[in-house]
């Protein structure tokens, strides 16, 4: 399983290489393109700036007082049972719910652990393979203006499970 | 939905934190985080804006749209309730697209617009077609291959080797995902049956 560690450096590199070679090879104006591309980003952080800041205050507070901690007590005969650690259950809960205030737990989890650290390595690995279930359902179910959902609850459960439960697998892996 | 919740985070952290005599540092993490919040957006600025600028070069120079053509007979598998040539398809392809090459907020006006269109070709009114439950199931499964933002974050809070977690989450993410198409074509066979 090492070599996923060797394919994680080639990935970026790689992409940004083919991109840029198949660019000039096309003879566009790949430095133009560029950082008109650029400044979308720059409007993505903008937009989430005020969310970000709201959400890190109420994780920051729930930090420092303790609650984190309290809640990860709470469930840790669960969590054992299941081998899964404790300190994580909070963040898989609400990431079902909000991708932004999914975020702002990841950053309270490298602040106190480290992202290098166990607890690090796997949130990053389940917050890549999972999406905000609940959330995503309604809006798009919403727009569609369907009332009746059938299996699709059952399924986006079951492949959250399943990226959960191959995360920490891979992570003992691999690291 | 973030309303109460975040309403209830606050409104119980501050209580937890007077009950455990913590107020003091309560308040230092308010100002902190806040403090905080703004010093992570610009690492952010930096590598969104790295990854959203050789998208837009992928765009330009087509290959997107190369990628979105060759997932047209992936999508005749999974959503075979779509009649062939009909635009369902075209937004399909495009939102799973955006999903793949880490462009969420790109990819969910297209999702709508092919929930829309899923709508109109659904006979049942009210109730899900297969084809919707099927391309949410797999959207939720995720799709991102690089996640770029968790890039991010780790490079924020010091780690080594921020990109060291890729191919462990491409690989959980394609586990996921297939988890996801498994259970689609499962229900739907199971759905025909009844």
């Amino acid at each position: 399983m090492k070599f996923l560690l060797y394919i994680s450096d080639y990935i970026i590199p790689f992409v940004i290489f083919y991109i840029v070679g198949f660019g000039i090879l096309m003879k566009a104006p790949v430095f133009h393109e560029f950082t008109k591309g650029a400044e979308d980003g720059f409007k993505v952080v903008l937009n989430i700036m005020p969310t970000l800041i709201g959400l890190m205050v109420a994780i920051g507070i729930l930090r420092a007082s303790g609650t984190l901690d309290l809640l990860a007590d709470l469930v840790k005969p669960v969590t054992n049972f299941f081998k899964f650690p404790s300190e994580l259950v909070p963040l898989v809960t609400v990431k079902l719910f909000s991708s932004s205030a999914a975020t702002s737990l990841v950053l309270d989890i490298f602040k106190e652990y480290g992202p290098d650290s166990y607890l690090g390595r796997l949130t990053s690995i389940i917050m890549s393979c999972t999406e905000t279930v609940f959330y995503t359902m309604s809006v798009y179910f919403m727009t569609a203006k369907v009332k009746k959902t059938r299996y699709t609850l059952a399924g986006a459960l079951f492949a959250t499970f399943v990226g959960i439960i191959s995360s920490v697998i891979i992570t003992s892996l691999v690291f | 939905m973030l309303n109460y919740l975040w309403g209830f985070m606050i409104i119980i952290g501050i209580i937890v934190g007077v009950l455990n005599g913590k107020i003091d540092a309560v308040s230092t993490a308010s100002i902190n985080s806040a403090k905080e919040a703004i010093t992570l957006c610009i690492t952010m600025l930096g590598v969104m804006s790295l990854w959203t600028g050789i998208m837009q070069v992928a765009k330009a120079t087509g290959i997107t749209d190369a990628f979105t053509k060759a997932l047209y007979p992936v999508l005749r598998l999974l959503f075979p309730d779509i009649p062939k040539g009909h635009v369902a398809n075209e937004y399909i392809a495009s939102n799973m697209i955006a999903n793949i090459l880490g462009l969420g907020w790109a990819a969910t006006p297209m999702g709508l617009k092919a929930m829309g269109e899923l709508q109109q070709l659904n006979k049942n009114g009210e109730t899900a077609s297969c084809d919707m439950c099927t391309f949410l199931i797999i959207n939720i499964s995720s799709l991102q291959l690089i996640p770029v933002n968790i890039i991010a974050y780790r490079s924020q809070y010091g780690s080594v080797s921020p990109t060291e977690i890729l191919g462990a989450a491409l690989l959980a993410t394609a586990i996921s995902t297939i988890a996801g198409v498994i259970f689609s074509i499962a229900a739907r066979k199971l759905s025909l049956l009844k």
